[in-house]
Order: C-alpha cells, then sequence, then structure tokens
C-alpha cells in the first residue's frame, strides 16, 4: 500500500456527520440539518468571498444532505464554481455533486457544459476523465446536444490516452441510450468496432459494452465485430490463467470480457464464416470442457467467475439453436449444476434449462432431468429457487410427461407459498388444457385445482373450464356427473359451487336419469350451499334454478316456492331482488315454448385462446412463452373481457341486461350494483350501521313495490334491450340547481345528518353514512302542507366527468306524499375515483296542480370517504416531506367567518374525516391532520395543516396528497368552512 | 446495470448510483421497496431475484448489503463479482474498509465507483489501474495544510489501535454505534494491513 495521503479530509464535514449520527431522533437529526443548512446558506450568502476549501466543504455537506434523503434547493450555483476551480479536489467534488443532483434548470446546464468544455479541451487526462465521467452520469439531452459530436473523436483519436478512451467509449454509450438520434457514429464506425483489437485489455472491456449496444440497433454496419470478437475471445479462452496479469480475476482470464464478448455475439447469427465459426466453436468447446476440470482455487470468486462464461457460453449455444452437439452438452452440464451444492448455481441452471426445454434439439435432454426438477419443487428451502423450478417444468411439460407433471404440480399446490400459488394454479390450468389427450382428465383436473386451491383460482380459470365444456358434447355427461359428485363434499369451495351451478343448469338433465342425481336431488343439494354464498354465486345459482325450471318441469313448483319466498323476493340485494322476482313472473307467465327458447342450452363460445395464457402471460412471461405469442394472447384476452356479442346472445344474458359496467364479463355474473357486487361485505356492514341508527332497511324495502314493470319490460322488449340503468338514475343532461345550492352544500362538508332545503312546501333531510368508497344516504322528504303532492319523482345525476367518477343508484320513491306526511328515498353510492362536482337531485310534483321542480346538489363531496390516519409526528412530516411536488400542494389564506374557537375548529376537522393529530405541529395553535381518500380506483393519501392567526382574524390553509386535484377540492372545500 | 445501492443492516442507505433517469420519488420507492425485500430473505438464500422486470443480484459483507439492478439479458454470476471487485477496491483504498469509512468518505467511494463502473458497465477491471487512477488524483490534491484532518481507514483504525487515536475528537469515538465497529471484510490474507498509514499526520 503506498503511502499516499488519500484523504484532503473536511474536518467540519467530518464532525457534521457524526453529530447526525449523534442524534437521537429524527426530529433531533432534522434540526440538525436545518442548523446547517441554514448556516451553509448565510455563507454562501455572506459578503466574504469564501475560499475554495470552504466552498468545497459545504457543496460536500449538502451532498451528504440530499443522500440522507433531504432535498436541497441551493447550492447548485457554487458547485458549478467548483467545476471551473484548478484545483483538482475542488473540481472533483463539483463534479460529484452536478452529478447526483442534476438540476434542469437549463441556465446552470449551460454553465456546467461549458466547464466540462474546458475540460474536456484541457489535455489533462485527469480533467478530461473527470468531464466525461460526469456526462456520462447525468447523461441528458442537453449534454448530449453539446457532446454528442466531441467524444467520438476523442474516442478514436491516437493520441487520446488510455483510461480517457474508456471513459469516452462508456460516456458514449449513455448518451446513445438517451438520445440515439443525436449520437451519429457515421465515419467513426469502423474505428470504433476495431477497438476491439486494442492491446489494452480495459479499453477493450470499455468500448464491447458501446458495441454491443451499437450492434443491437444497427446490426448490419457492425457486423465486422462478430470476426475480431471471436479472434478476442479465443485469444483469451486459450491463454494461461497468467497471460493476462491483472485481468486474471481469481485465476479466471478476463472474465468480465469474454462474457462481454458472448453476449456481443449473441447480437448476430451463427458466423457464415467456415474458419471463423470453426474457431468459436472450439472456444464453446473449451469452455465446456474447462467446467469439468478441477477448479484452480476452492475460493468462491473463482467459480463464479469461471460459471460466468459458462453460462453465457451457454446463453450463446442456445442463441444459435444449431449445434446439437453443444447443446446436448450444454444441458448436461446444467444437469450437474442443478445438484450442486450452491443455491445459486441451482438457481441459475433452472433457469437456463428453461430456455433449453424450448429448443427442439435438446427439448428430449432436459426432460431427462424431470425427477430432480421436481425433487427442487419439493425440496428447495428459499422460494426463489421453488419457482424457477415451477417455471422449468411448465416448460419441459409435453405430452408424453404431462399427466405427471400436472399430478405433481397439483400436489405442491396444497403445501405451495401463497405468494406464488396463483401463477401455479394458471400453469397447471394451462397444461391441463394445452395436453388434455381426453377432456374427462382435463375436467378432473380443474375441480382438483379448485378443491386444493380455490382461493386462488381466478375466474379466467373456471370461465375457461365452463367455456371447454360448453364446446365439447363428449365431456358434457362427464362433467355434469363429476361436479355433483363434488359437491356432494360438505364444504366445498365457492368456485366449484359456480362451476357446478352452471354446468348443472346446462347438462343436469345428462345425469337426471340417475335416481341418486334426479332433478329435485340436483336441486337441493345446489340450493343446501345457496346459503353459504356470496351475492354474485347467489345469482349464478338464481339463474341455474330457472334452467331447471326449463330443463325439469317437476321442479317448478318447488323452484317458484323457493323464488317466491321473502329471502329471495324481497331480497335487500337489488340484483338478487331483481332476478327473483323476473325469474319468477318468467316462469309463470311464458309458455313452455317461450321459455324453452330464452333459456335454451348455450351455444358453443367461439373457439379462442384461453384466457388463462394470456393472464398468465400478463403475470410473468416464463421463458418458453415468445413475443409472437404474448401478443397474441394479449389481443384474445381483450376480446374476451370486452365481448359484449356473447351476453347479448345468451338467454341468461338477457335478464342481467341491467349491467352497467360496458365490460360485461364473460358469463354475466358481475350484474349487481357495482356497490355490492364489489364489496358485498362492506354492504352488510353499512346496514347494521343503519339498523343501529334506527333506520330500517327491511322495512324501507317493505314499502317498495315490487319492480314489475321491469320484469315485463324483459319479455315486451327482449333480452339485450331493456335500459342499463336502474328507473330513478338517468344521466340525461342535468337540470340547473338552486343558487344557493352551493352554499347548501357546504353545510354538510363536515356533518353527514340534517336538514338539506327547506321551503314553504318541502322539507328535505339527510341521513348518511360512509365506510370505505362506498356510501349510503337517506333522504326524507316531508310534506309540510296538508294537501298530498302527487306524481312525485327524484331524480340523480352525475353531470359531466362525475358519471365515470362516482356511482350513484338511487331506489324510487313513492309517488304520492300525503298532506304532513314523510317518505325516505334510499340512495347507494359508490366513489370510483375522486371528483369534484356534486350530483343533482332533481324533484318534481304537483302540488293542487301546479307543476313544482327544483334540483339540488346532493351533499356527496370527496371527504365522506376519508379514511382517519393516527401517526407519529414524524412519520407526518416524513410523509409531509414525500408529497413535495409543487402541483401536490394546495394553499388558501382566508379570513374566519367564524369566531375562532379552538374546539369548534376541532369538531369541525373531525367531521371532516381525518384523524387530527396531537403533538405534531410544534406550535399548538396550529392543527394537523391525515387521512386516506378511498376511492376504488385508488387510495389517496392527504395531510393537511391549518393554522389560524387570532390577531388578523385569518387561517391559513395547506393541503398535500397524492393527487393533485384531491389537494385542490379539500382546500376548495375547507376554505368556506371556517 | 441499472442502479446500484449500498444499505446496512438496519436499512439504512449508504450509497446509491442510478444509471437510467428517474425522479427522485421514484428512486426513494425503489430503495424503500428494495431495502425491505432484501432484508428479509435469509442467509442461505440465493442472491438473485426477479423483482418486476429486473433481476436484483445482492450479496452481504458483514453489516453492509451491496445491491445491483440489472436487465434480462445480463450475466447474475459477473455481476456478483462485479460487488466483489468492488469491495475489493474499497477494502485496498480504505486499507479494511468498514463501514464507517464509506459513512464518512462517501464522496471517495463514489469517485472509485465511478473508475470501476461508468454508465453501468465495467470501464476497468484491473485492480491495479483503478487504484492507481485514484491514487494518482489523490496526489493531483493541493498540499495539506496543517488542519487535523480526518484520513480515510482511520476511523477503523482508531477503535483498534487505541494510541493512534490522540488527535481525533474524543466525542468522534464515543459516538460509534457498535454494530458498526467491526470490519466489513475479512482482511484479505496478502493484502496485509499498512499500519503506518495512519500515522500521516
Amino acid at each position: 500500500m503506498p503511502a499516499v495521503s488519500k484523504g484532503d479530509g473536511m474536518r467540519g464535514l467530518a464532525v457534521f456527520i457524526s453529530d447526525i449520527r449523534n442524534c437521537k431522533s429524527k426530529e433531533a437529526e432534522i434540526k440538525r440539518i436545518n442548523k446547517e443548512l441554514a448556516n451553509i446558506r448565510s455563507k454562501f450568502k455572506g459578503d466574504k468571498a469564501l475560499d475554495g476549501y470552504s466552498k468545497k466543504k459545504y457543496v460536500c455537506k449538502l451532498l451528504f444532505i440530499f443522500l440522507l434523503g433531504h432535498d436541497i434547493d441551493f447550492g447548485h450555483m457554487e458547485a458549478v464554481n467548483l467545476l471551473s476551480s484548478n484545483k483538482y479536489t475542488e473540481k472533483q467534488i463539483g463534479y460529484l455533486f452536478i452529478s447526483v443532483l442534476v438540476n434542469s434548470n437549463s441556465e446552470l446546464i449551460r454553465l456546467i457544459n461549458n466547464a466540462i468544455k474546458n475540460d474536456l479541451s484541457s489535455r489533462n487526462p485527469t480533467f478530461m476523465c473527470l468531464a466525461l465521467h460526469c456526462i456520462a452520469n447525468v447523461g441528458s439531452r442537453e449534454m448530449a446536444e453539446a457532446f454528442a459530436g466531441e467524444i467520438p473523436r476523442i474516442l478514436v483519436a491516437g493520441d487520446t490516452m488510455d483510461s480517457v478512451k474508456q471513459s469516452a467509449a462508456l460516456c458514449l454509450l449513455r448518451l446513445y441510450k438517451t438520445s440515439p438520434d443525436l449520437v451519429l457514429m457515421g465515419e467513426w464506425t469502423s474505428r470504433v468496432v476495431h477497438l476491439l483489437n486494442d492491446q489494452h485489455m480495459g479499453v477493450v472491456t470499455a468500448a464491447i459494452s458501446l458495441i454491443t449496444c451499437l450492434s443491437q440497433k444497427n446490426p448490419d454496419e457492425f457486423k465486422t465485430c462478430v470476426s475480431l470478437a471471436v479472434s478476442r475471445l479465443s485469444r483469451i479462452v486459450s491463454s494461461a490463467s497468467t497471460d493476462l496479469q491483472d485481468y486474471t480475476y481469481y485465476f479466471v482470464p478476463a472474465p468480465w470480457l469474454s462474457c462481454k464478448l458472448l453476449r456481443l455475439l449473441q447480437c448476430y447469427p451463427p458466423p457464415e464464416d467456415g474458419a471463423v465459426k470453426g474457431r468459436l466453436v472450439e472456444c464453446l468447446e473449451t469452455i465446456l470442457n474447462k467446467a469439468q476440470e478441477p477448479p484452480k482455487s476452492k475460493k468462491v470468486q473463482h467459480s463464479n467467475a469461471k460459471n460466468a462464461i459458462l453460462f453465457e457460453a451457454i446463453s450463446l449455444i442456445i442463441h444459435y439453436d444449431s449445434e446439437p452437439n453443444l447443446l446436448v452438452r450444454a444441458c448436461n452440464q446444467l444437469g450437474q449444476f442443478l445438484q450442486h451444492r450452491e443455491t445459486n448455481l441451482r438457481y441459475l441452471a433452472l433457469e437456463s434449462m428453461c430456455t433449453l426445454a424450448s429448443s427442439e434439439f435438446s427439448h428430449e435432454a432436459v426432460k431427462t432431468h424431470i425427477e430432480t426438477v421436481i425433487n427442487a419443487l419439493k425440496t428447495e428451502r428459499d422460494v426463489s429457487v421453488r419457482q424457477r423450478a415451477a417455471d422449468l417444468l411448465y416448460a419441459m411439460c409435453d405430452r408424453s410427461n404431462s399427466k405427471q407433471i400436472v399430478a405433481e404440480m397439483l400436489s405442491y399446490l396444497e403445501t405451495a407459498d401463497y405468494s406464488i400459488r396463483e401463477e401455479m394454479v394458471l400453469k397447471v390450468a394451462v397444461l391441463a388444457e394445452k395436453y388434455a389427450v381426453d377432456y374427462s382428465w382435463y375436467v378432473d383436473t380443474i375441480l382438483n385445482l379448485i378443491r386444493i386451491a380455490g382461493d386462488y383460482v381466478s375466474e379466467e380459470v373456471w370461465y375457461r373450464v365452463i367455456q371447454i365444456v360448453i364446446n365439447r358434447d363428449d365431456v358434457q355427461g362427464y362433467a355434469a356427473k363429476t361436479v355433483f359428485e363434488a359437491l356432494q363434499a360438505p364444504a366445498c369451495h365457492e368456485n366449484m359451487v359456480k362451476v357446478g351451478g352452471y354446468i348443472l343448469g346446462e347438462f343436469g338433465n345428462l345425469i337426471a336419469g340417475d335416481p341418486r342425481s334426479s332433478p329435485l336431488v340436483q336441486f337441493n343439494l345446489l340450493h343446501s350451499k345457496f346459503h353459504l354464498c356470496s351475492v354474485p354465486t347467489r345469482a349464478l345459482l338464481l339463474s341455474a334454478y330457472i334452467k331447471f325450471i326449463n330443463l325439469f318441469p317437476e321442479t317448478k313448483s318447488t323452484i317458484q316456492e323457493v323464488l317466491r319466498s321473502d329471502s329471495q323476493i324481497r331480497n335487500s340485494d337489488v340484483e338478487l331482488q331483481q332476478r327473483a322476482v323476473e325469474y319468477l313472473k318468467l316462469s309463470s307467465i311464458a309458455s313452455t315454448d317461450v321459455l324453452a327458447t330464452v333459456l335454451e342450452e348455450m351455444p358453443p363460445f367461439p373457439e379462442r385462446e384461453s384466457s388463462i395464457l394470456a393472464k398468465l402471460k400478463k403475470k410473468k412471461g416464463p421463458g418458453a412463452v415468445s413475443v409472437n405469442e404474448l401478443e397474441e394472447g394479449k389481443r384474445e384476452g381483450g376480446e374476451l373481457n370486452g365481448g359484449g356479442e356473447r351476453g347479448d346472445s345468451s338467454a341468461i344474458a338477457g335478464s342481467n341486461a341491467s349491467t352497467p359496467s360496458p365490460s360485461a364479463d364473460l358469463l354475466g355474473l358481475r350484474t349487481g350494483p357495482p356497490v355490492t357486487a364489489a364489496a358485498p361485505s362492506a354492504g352488510s356492514l353499512l346496514v347494521d350501521v343503519f339498523s343501529e341508527a334506527g333506520v330500517n332497511d327491511d322495512g324501507f324495502l317493505r314499502d317498495l313495490e315490487p319492480p314489475t314493470e321491469s320484469s315485463d319490460s324483459l319479455l315486451a322488449e327482449g333480452p339485450g334491450d331493456s335500459d342499463s340503468a336502474p328507473p330513478s338514475v338517468v344521466s340525461e343532461d342535468p337540470a340547473t340547481p338552486l343558487p344557493e345550492s352551493n352554499e347548501l352544500l357546504n353545510k354538510f362538508v363536515c356533518k353527514n345528518n340534517g336538514v338539506l332545503f327547506e321551503n314553504q312546501l318541502l322539507q328535505i333531510g339527510i341521513k348518511s353514512e360512509y365506510r370505505q368508497n362506498l356510501g349510503r344516504m337517506y333522504l326524507f322528504y316531508g310534506n309540510k302542507t296538508s294537501v298530498q303532492f302527487i306524481t312525485f319523482t327524484t331524480t340523480v345525476t352525475c353531470p359531466g366527468e362525475l358519471q365515470s367518477q362516482l356511482n350513484v343508484q338511487s331506489k324510487t320513491v313513492e309517488p304520492l306524499i300525503e298532506g304532513g306526511a314523510q317518505v325516505q328515498q334510499v340512495i347507494n353510492i359508490e366513489c370510483l375515483t375522486d371528483f369534484s362536482e356534486a350530483p343533482l337531485l332533481n324533484i318534481k310534483f304537483r302540488y293542487g296542480g301546479a307543476l313544482q321542480n327544483l334540483t339540488l346538489k346532493l351533499p356527496v363531496t370527496i371527504n365522506k370517504f376519508f379514511q382517519p390516519t393516527e401517526m407519529a409526528s414524524h412519520d407526518f412530516f416524513q410523509r409531509w416531506k414525500q408529497l413535495s411536488l409543487p402541483q401536490q400542494e394546495a394553499q388558501k389564506i382566508f379570513k374566519a367567518n367564524h369566531a375562532m374557537d379552538t374546539e369548534v375548529l376541532k369538531a369541525k376537522l373531525l367531521g371532516l374525516g381525518m384523524a387530527l393529530l396531537e403533538n405534531v405541529d410544534p406550535n399548538p395553535e396550529n392543527f394537523v391532520c391525515a387521512g386516506v381518500i378511498q376511492t376504488k380506483a385508488q387510495q389517496v393519501g392527504s395531510l393537511l395543516r391549518l393554522e389560524p392567526n387570532a390577531q388578523a382574524q385569518m387561517y391559513r390553509l395547506t393541503v398535500r396528497s397524492s393527487k393533485d386535484t384531491v389537494s385542490k377540492r379539500l382546500c376548495e372545500l375547507l376554505a368556506e368552512q371556517f | 446495470m441499472q442502479f446500484m445501492l449500498l444499505f446496512s443492516r438496519q436499512g439504512k442507505l449508504r450509497l446509491q448510483k442510478w444509471y437510467v433517469p428517474l425522479s427522485d420519488k421514484e428512486k426513494k420507492k425503489i430503495t424503500r421497496e428494495l431495502v425491505q425485500t432484501v432484508l428479509a430473505r435469509k442467509p442461505k438464500m440465493c442472491s438473485f431475484l426477479e423483482w418486476r422486470d429486473l433481476k436484483i443480484v445482492y450479496k452481504r459483507y458483514a453489516s453492509l448489503y451491496f445491491c445491483c439492478a440489472i436487465e434480462d439479458q445480463d450475466n447474475e454470476l459477473i455481476t456478483l463479482e462485479i460487488i466483489h471487485r468492488y469491495v475489493e477496491l474499497l477494502d485496498k483504498y480504505f486499507g479494511s474498509v468498514c463501514e464507517l469509512d464509506i459513512i464518512f468518505n462517501f464522496e471517495k467511494a463514489y469517485f472509485i465507483l465511478d473508475e470501476f463502473l461508468l454508465g453501468g458497465e465495467a470501464q476497468e477491471t484491473s485492480k491495479k489501474n483503478v487504484l492507481k487512477a485514484i491514487e494518482q488524483a489523490d496526489l493531483l490534491q493541493e498540499n495539506l495544510d496543517f488542519q487535523i484532518r480526518l484520513l480515510p481507514g482511520m476511523i477503523s483504525g482508531l477503535l483498534t489501535v487505541e494510541s493512534v487515536a490522540v488527535s481525533v475528537p474524543v466525542a468522534l469515538v464515543i459516538n460509534l454505534i457498535p454494530s458498526e465497529r467491526g470490519f466489513i471484510l475479512h482482511v484479505l490474507s496478502f493484502w496485509s494491513l499498512d499500519q503506518t498509514k495512519t500515522k500521516l499526520i
């Protein structure tokens, strides 16, 4: 070790760093940093000119503060000044600062570029390198514009120092990656390629990265590099471990360069020139041979470097895919690694074999390792290695071993890690379908899948089994029998009930001959699961029941009775209720012919690629999936999900046409009003809340007239035509709301209950409750007169873009309100994404012959979907800092409209829905709050700070949230409250 | 390579180098996620993992984790040795490097990295050549004035060779967190530690 003084240690910096490390808390650290920032600022602003050393020290401190994760908004100018210092260390710190804290400030970039230009032309190699490093680190377009022309010249000039050439090559690479249009190699191409022949190994190592990247984009222009690369590789591979001196790494000659050379060759097909090709094959064989030699060192670095080259060589062999001999040797080598004691090697061997499995020459050789791979799947302790094993099994699967592999994957699923279960399920489903010789095996496999890992079986999987069963007559009877048996299990997964319901509804007749599975037995079996299922499954079962009525007329009375029961026909869920009512009506008034037409067996699905495959590819493309296949998968997947044509033609879908969503799913199941379909549990929670509040949900429903008109219209208009929304929600052009409605809206920002509107005739009361992104609002319309209101109708509309932001469903209201009486209306609200407008409520009625018409704003504001978040002081400040983009913050300074009473303010802030955080703001007069807005699309975290100034009777309100529109809207809403 | 991160067992970031343009927010997010993921892994697990669409290669040296993100076609094993070579370079430069050396001389750690890797690619893999470049740069510096300055390597030296600690603020030694007192690297036997280097002041 030469005794050079390596530090130009800056004492002030060391003391500062140790101060920071000495801080006991985040607050203390922030305090210390703020003190230092103030100190540096004053030094920079001071009259006294700073000497270079001090400037360097302060810039370095700023850098340290930035690297701790704090924002730095000054000091750039001083750093730029350092660039033109003639003292190396000052220049160096200046460049480091610029490299780390890139600023797009154009004025500064000009100055920086100037300094770089000076250093590049200085002919001092150390300064030139510094400048090139800076360009490579920043890599901005401005720099490319300034230097992309100059650097190739430096790179190929005969008198350029080796170290400068190295930096220039990689600097150019970085610029090429950011601005390929500005880096024009043109005349330099051949001289750059010839750098591969350079005497200096370091120059070759750096230049080859540039050449590889350029070759990928312009293979023809650079194709002369192939023969040069082969001869260079050949020289390295055949050299003794000492020949290359310091480029030998743990007895392996030039491992980095070797890997890069092999990588470069993968940009091209096998060399056409026989001699070059022969030489290359020789190299590859030597590399494979070396793997069999005893190691020259026990150090892991030796084996890693050696194997890095080996794996890169195998990649090249796989890339060529033309040398059966080499492919098989590669496969055998990897086979050895499969049982190596190094986890890293086992992982890489599994990964590399995945690509080998897709080559026709080595597929069979890969298959011979099946037992080892299965064993790896069972015994590897690291989940990422097991994942690779599962990938490989998937890749090596073909007709000959599919049953074994699928069986092994299924049995592994029982104990598999949760993180990879869903992917495993998809893989099993794809393999089962792809290699199904007889479809009874396929059906068995999928049902097993549901039994073992029901929770991880996505919709695509069970949709697919239904598609296949419907499209293949030969398997329908077997499928009906198997699901019937599977459903006998006392506890079966809900997905099993879905498949069972659908298949028996279609093909139950095929097994009805057996008295053990007679129509009534089938029905009772299905119905015994009904009460345990979620709403979408129940909806599916109801459709299966109506299909039963068609298939087996003898079940009609039993099923009608079930449909007629209060739990169906008066179900609190709109979708279930509607289905029960419609199916009941359909079964009682339609003739057998009509019934048979409406409920006929589903026609075959158009043949298309499995939606599962598409999903699997989307999740993670395993090695075996080609890009081509992938794109196809995407297209097919899109078609499948968007395929409205299927639903329209199907009989069942007709009754489900209330689906508001254009992305009608395959089987028409997700048809309930989004509120319940999206979160049934949250829905029931709401009901509980309201019964506590004294509002009886059931009572309300009993007042509702059964919506028979909708089932009539279904028959009259035919399936698929009935309108897409419940009767009282329309999305036509909104009426103009009352002028005072904004004021009325503001009254309800911080409270949920109260009187929304009152005039001489009518009083409208409101009660509302919100959970997550769902809300329910009860409106009470009170007739203040002694005369009845007739043709009383209300309409809720979402004007403009609000339609896509809020989902508002209102139930119809009694058209007649007696004098002095009150009627109520329930409105369900689902917040899809953040919004700024309010829904409009239009009310029309006749009072003594005169038409009354008024429009109000419904007090649904974004803050209603707040969930309070408690957090400690430092968490708060950390998050506050994280939301530092200018658009994330909204601020308002406004005059107090009410007395500045602390308690009143607190109550209002609590009513807002955020958590009011105590002891967070250093100033006890200030209020800070935190909360998360729950929308279906995303969660928006928001922080708020309210600073009252009692003297001036003013407030300053600052809101920061992860979404700019939310900050703005919250600020607007709140500014009216205090 | 897309980026390299050095962080401690406590999850503190010690060095970050980004070779692709990302916003500060994105960088912080990636760092947070990755530190969490890597720290959660058990010692015997393999050094590679898939993360987003990148491959992560990491290795732990005493209290420090070195973590690189590479692209799909990049070579995992050679990246592992890139990490090792960088550690060797630090070790040779600082003389039995420890985490504290990197904290107090972070700028040097960046300079060494820039000599070794540029734009995410190996620039010079010869240890001799990299150190020569750094030492040449060190020689270029202005004459030292008579301020007491902390030298790289001294802090670790201080903890073992107490007699050297005379000229250093006592507070500094006391401040050290015990877990960081251990040396990062096993001292590679053929680079015997040159004790004289601490005598420069």
